[in-house]
């Protein structure tokens, strides 16, 4: 019989290496904190200065060296807001059908979700180029706000549908079936059991995704943006400025740097005010809502 | 009636269901014909031909040939299998040289006669000119147009859509730049994103990835051109003045901000995977006598080698696809890097910058969707290489 | 209940104890988990624990080699020893306490690695890197859990090829491998079929030799067929502790004569 014996000082030593790794890991992770809080910084300590009632309520001027950035803010918000109007419904109603209605180890299942996953991994170069060929291009729209809304609609909807499907996926069957047995048909369990539960989730998804379409700009590119487009939209069919575009003109291909570089640190802020409040909105909502579910 | 309701929103639901699929064949379908348009043009620029004297056998030359020659880097016709015979190249623009306003007469009637003659009388010259002002009976050799081959275009090493008279789309130098920006961006974020996954899923409490959560959440959420903003602001001087670079504009630069931006995806899915590692394995580990780290190296990570790799592989394909913040830093030089320190140019990148000047229809705008093919299929594959991990890992765990 | 007390004291005199757990009380949160247990447990003895479910058993035997640290907001009153040296002491290193007192779970966890890494785990954690004796020693173990013959030929297998008994009996002889002087058994046989069950209660007769058992069980045939002695916990309290014979055969309290006879649990 052999009795292990175990060296002296090993204890110590992988106690130390333990210390050592995780000293390590933290250290990485506060890095991390602080390039976070570098950029924001950064851009809010060189950006706060500039905003002001002005600079957001005005179109710019002079060759966009002075004035402000209303057009761009009103054309990113319209475009949240058609690309919400393009994905909800359909990401909501495809989320829908695949947690409710398709078998869970069919095919069918199996084959959306890996192309939603495929779509969603899509760089959004990608998504401008088909934007411009199909909407712009094939469709006539032109580069417009339509084709743009089009185009950052498809891009968000894989979002859409995973939030949905996940959302709608934690509530337990044994509430269907309750509502089931009560002879309410499988639709009216859906829209008075099921969503109504889900919905908590879904909003939170679908918030997230609006930030996500507040800073894409490549999809825009080719579909809808502006250069320079003072006044502000007035039909679906008008171009429009948008701010992350509006930010990446003014850095790249500014004509006067020195005018241009305190409006490029303003339209950074204001879009990371926006990701910001998104991010926030969603993180509240989130807390509210499972707050109330505690409660019941 | 309820029924029918039932039925009738059970299809627009399935209907529904199938939008993304949809989608991907339209992305395809959009993408293919636009892109395989770029192999039905010619070499040389529509409407233009190279016109030679008869004596020079040369009739057939690639796209590289043709650029070496009008750009004066072959000047003698035995480079590229003719004669010994020194090169004279003649251009529309050269046309005052060699004959005056008289000659060429009114809207410059007489000027295809004139080259034609002009071409005739010297064994060397070779023309570029509209195929229109050639008279049909001109004695003249015309160099063989053909279409542009896939070969010229997947192994070329240049990429110069604008060049005339034969634009060059070879691809190789944005698929290098594309490989090697992503490929230490993951350098780069690997050992961090490992890292803060551990650390949030084993060493933190609680509070301390409540508060690491909405970071690493945010980190995603900021827009890519806020970072291509930072980066050009703060990364790429910095970089200048670290290297001595002549511009900071560099691979690197776009390695580091991509890094960046692949972290959250890295994280969140390497994280999760951890925190799926069951709980019964750790305490086996723990109750053996192993420290908590001795725990995650030989047990936790191992078990989760497979969702660490998806996250891995995510953000591969995020780096590969990201446009906005590389195109703003990586100063966009299309040629195939020797080191990360030098400009280089990204596919997303080519697309963005390019497009917008590129004629509608036109090859060049071809070869961009065609770019806009081969980015469409590199993350394609990744996310069937995502798919097929986390499968084996579902088929493991069950 | 005197007289109990008096008999308990006099045995505690006549050999060496292994484990003594002094008035513990113990805390999930708000929850009182266990309620002021007093125990000592012999050395190279087999004690059982059994109890309805929830009545704290389980905790009580994680207790023993600090598995409970891990549970946030867990808090301790009271003292463990094993060996005379308080394991909750300042000073002691949750690892060092482990790799003496090892455990065995309620379901079979071998590690996603080979028949022969794991049992080898425990030894490398610990830092033994001598090959030949890794290997000798795993040998040993694999055929001190009475498993050698059947994976001899197969070290290189995953684990998770094994059947479930068998991936039990493997988990004994990991545990074995670092040679523990305590081995805690929290339901062992509970996820087993009858044959496993019957092949891991063997091997606990014969390990009794080597380390002091501690082991819970749902199983009341399981605790009279293994055990020297048993205790019996209800709500948190250890209602009765005794000679396994005389706790199903003439338990002193009506409780515990309740639940062995099936009147409740």
């Amino acid at each position: 019989m052999l009795t292990p014996i175990f060296p002296q000082g090993y204890n110590a030593r992988k106690r130390r290496s333990q210390m050592l790794m995780f000293d390590l890991f933290r250290m990485l992770s506060i890095f991390i904190v602080l390039i976070l809080f570098a950029i924001l910084g950064f851009i809010i300590y060189k950006g706060a200065g500039v905003l002001s009632w002005d600079f957001l309520s005005k179109a710019p001027a002079d060759g966009m060296t002075s004035g402000g950035i209303l057009p761009a803010i009103v054309g990113t918000l319209l475009l949240m807001l058609g690309s919400a109007v393009v994905a909800f419904p359909v990401g909501i109603m495809s989320g829908i059908y695949m947690n409710e209605y398709a078998s869970k180890t069919g095919w069918a299942v199996k084959f959306i979700r890996l192309m939603t996953n495929n779509l969603s991994g899509v760089p959004s170069i990608v998504f401008g180029l088909f934007g411009m060929a199909l909407f712009v291009k094939y469709l006539g729209f032109g580069d417009s706000i339509l084709a743009g809304s089009l185009t950052l609609g498809l891009l968000s909807l894989p979002l859409v549908i995973r939030t949905t499907e996940e959302a709608l996926k934690d509530i337990p069957d044994g509430i269907r079936e309750g509502s089931l047995a009560l002879g309410a048909t499988k639709l009216q369990t859906i829209w008075k059991v099921v969503l109504p539960m889900g919905m908590p989730r879904i909003i939170t998804g679908l918030i997230l995704s609006l930030g996500r379409v507040s800073g894409e700009t490549a999809p825009i590119l080719f579909t809808c943006a502006a250069y320079f487009f003072p006044q502000l939209p007035t039909s679906i069919f008008d171009q429009c400025m948008a701010l992350p575009y509006h930010l990446y003109v003014i850095s790249t291909s500014g004509t006067d740097i020195e005018a241009q570089q305190p409006i490029a640190y303003g339209t950074a802020l204001v879009l990371i005010i926006i990701v910001l409040i998104i991010n926030l909105l969603a993180g509240m909502l989130r807390k509210y809502f499972e707050k109330r579910l505690k409660m019941k | 009636m309820k029924k029918i309701l039932e039925k009738a929103v059970k299809w627009i639901l399935t209907a529904s269901g199938f939008v993304t699929s949809v989608v991907i064949l339209l992305i395809i379908g959009f993408l293919f014909t636009e892109g395989a348009g770029l192999f039905g043009e010619k070499v040389i620029e529509e409407g233009y031909v190279l016109a030679l004297n008869r004596e020079n056998p040369v009739r057939e030359m690639d796209a590289a040939q043709i650029k070496a020659i009008f750009d004066e880097d072959v000047t003698n016709w035995s480079e590229v299998g003719g004669p010994d015979l020194r090169i004279e190249t003649f251009r529309l623009e050269d046309m005052d040289e060699y004959f005056t306003e008289e000659q060429l007469g009114p809207d410059y009637g007489n000027a295809g006669p004139l080259i034609a003659g002009l071409v005739s009388s010297h064994p060397g010259m070779v023309a570029f000119v509209p195929e229109s002002m050639i008279p049909d009976d001109a004695p003249l050799a015309l160099i063989e147009d053909r279409s542009i081959s896939p070969k010229e275009v997947f192994a070329g090493s240049e990429w110069f859509p604008t060049a005339t008279p034969a634009p060059l789309f070879g691809m190789w130098p944005l698929l290098a730049g594309t490989l090697w920006v992503s490929l230490f961006a993951i350098l780069f974020a690997l050992p961090f994103g490992i890292s803060i996954a551990v650390y949030m899923s084993e060493v933190a409490s609680e509070r301390v990835r409540g508060f690491l959560k909405p970071v690493i959440e945010l980190l995603n959420g900021i827009p890519s051109v806020v970072y291509g903003f930072f980066g050009l602001i703060i990364i790429v001087p910095l970089l200048q003045q670290v290297f001595g670079l002549p511009v900071g504009e560099s691979g690197l630069a776009g390695s580091i901000v991509l890094a960046i931006m692949a972290l959250p995806t890295i994280v969140t899915v390497a994280e999760d995977a951890m925190r799926n590692c069951p709980r019964s394995l750790r305490e086996a580990s723990l109750a053996l006598g192993a420290t908590r780290w001795q725990t995650v190296a030989k047990v936790v990570i191992p078990s989760s080698m497979s969702g660490i790799a998806s996250g891995v592989v995510l953000g591969i394909g995020r780096a590969v696809g990201e446009t906005m913040a590389v195109l703003m830093v990586t100063g966009n030089a299309a040629v195939i890097p020797h080191s990360i320190l030098e400009p280089l140019r990204t596919i997303p990148a080519t697309i963005a910058a390019e497009l917008g000047e590129a004629p509608a229809g036109g090859a060049h705008y071809q070869s961009l969707f065609l770019l806009g093919v081969i980015l469409f299929f590199i993350t394609f594959f990744i996310n069937l290489c995502v798919e097929y991990i986390s499968s084996r890992n579902r088929a493991k765990n069950s | 209940m005197t007289s109990r007390q008096e008999s308990y004291h006099y045995r505690q005199q006549e050999q060496m104890e292994k484990i003594e757990a002094r008035d513990v009380n113990f805390y999930y949160g708000d929850f009182h988990a266990l309620k002021g247990i007093s125990m000592d447990i012999p050395q190279n003895k087999v004690v059982a624990f059994i109890g309805p479910s929830g009545c704290g058993k389980s905790t009580f035997l994680r207790l023993f080699n600090r598995m409970n640290d891990l549970i946030p907001g867990a808090r301790l009153e009271g003292s463990i020893k094993i060996d005379g040296q308080d394991i909750y002491a300042p000073g002691i290193h949750v690892d060092e306490l482990r790799k003496n007192v090892g455990m065995v779970f309620q379901r079979p966890n071998p590690f996603p690695k080979s028949i022969f890494d794991n049992v080898a785990y425990g030894l490398r954690v610990n830092g033994i890197k001598d090959k030949k004796f890794i290997a000798q020693r795993v040998e040993e173990s694999l055929k001190g859990a009475a498993l050698w013959n059947e994976v001899k030929d197969k070290l290189t297998a995953s684990a998770y090829a094994l059947s479930g008994g068998q991936q039990q009996r493997l988990c004994i002889a990991r545990a074995m491998a670092v040679a523990p002087s305590v081995l805690l058994m929290d339901e062992p046989a509970s996820a087993l079929d009858p044959i496993s069950t019957a092949k891991v209660e063997e091997l606990i007769c014969e390990l009794r030799s080597q380390v002091t058992i501690v082991i819970v069980t749902h199983n009341m045939q399981q605790a009279s067929r293994v055990s020297d002695k048993t205790a019996f916990f209800y709500m948190g309290e250890m209602v009765e502790y005794d000679d396994t014979k005389v706790i199903f055969t003439n338990p002193h309290m009506e409780a515990t004569q309740n639940y062995i006879t099936g009147r409740f649990g």
